[in-house]
């Protein structure tokens, strides 16, 4: 079987929300599997009620990358979200809520977008991880 | 040349990477194996990423073409 992809999502901006998206997404194209780990500011990004909305953006992108992110946008760029649920119609897409960062901010499974298969701590993630690549973002 | 059948059309003009690949990829699921799917995309990516699709997953990359901003590729199901 093959090795998956395995993202740990930290940040909860759009930008990189979008970026891990697209990663995601472009494995689940090539029939690797994704497990994605939910942690702290992501894992916030994914509540039931706010996951459409406007997260910001990360520091680096300045007043000039909101301009080039807002252009995208406008020109009619799928959202993060919805790059995420054709990438799990279309593969092997596994979301997990990370434990620690559930109980940190206080969420319960129900408050979690459909988007989130799960909640699991970082023991399972590593054994489901297997030998494929890691990423943080 | 002969004039090749298409099963599918996918009008990915306008999307962002990874859109094109991602509704190609739906498509193709739904065609008989053998059958074609053409695609137009505006993606600049898009040359290199059909390319590299097909490799992997061993669907025929029979056409590729571009016309201005747009890049046509015809794909046969495995």
């Amino acid at each position: 079987m093959e090795e998956p992809l395995n993202l740990v999502l930290f940040s909860g901006t759009d930008d990189r929300l979008q970026a891990a998206a697209v990663l995601t997404a472009g494995a689940a194209a090539l029939g690797k599997p994704v497990h994605v780990f939910l942690q702290y500011w992501a894992l916030d990004a994914f509540r039931r009620d706010r996951i459409e909305r406007d997260h910001g953006l990360a520091p680096e992108a300045g007043s000039e990358g909101r301009v080039h992110v807002d252009d995208l946008r406008r020109a009619g760029q799928v959202s993060w979200a919805e790059v995420l649920r054709q990438a799990k119609d279309l593969g092997e897409v596994d979301i997990q809520a990370c434990s620690l960062s559930m109980d940190l901010l206080h969420i319960d499974e129900a408050d979690l977008d459909p988007l989130v298969d799960g909640v699991e701590g970082v023991t399972a993630f590593y054994l489901n991880a297997g030998a494929g690549h890691m990423v943080f973002i | 040349m002969p004039v090749l059948e298409i099963a599918a059309r996918v009008d990915a003009r306008g999307l962002s990477c990874p859109m094109p690949i991602v509704k190609t990829a739906q498509a193709v699921r739904a065609l008989a194996p053998g059958a074609l799917v053409e695609v137009l995309a505006t993606d600049p990516g898009s040359q290199r990423d059909f390319v590299a699709w097909s490799r992997s997953t061993g669907h025929e990359l029979v056409e590729q073409t571009t016309e201005g901003a747009v890049h046509r590729f015809v794909i046969r199901r495995k």
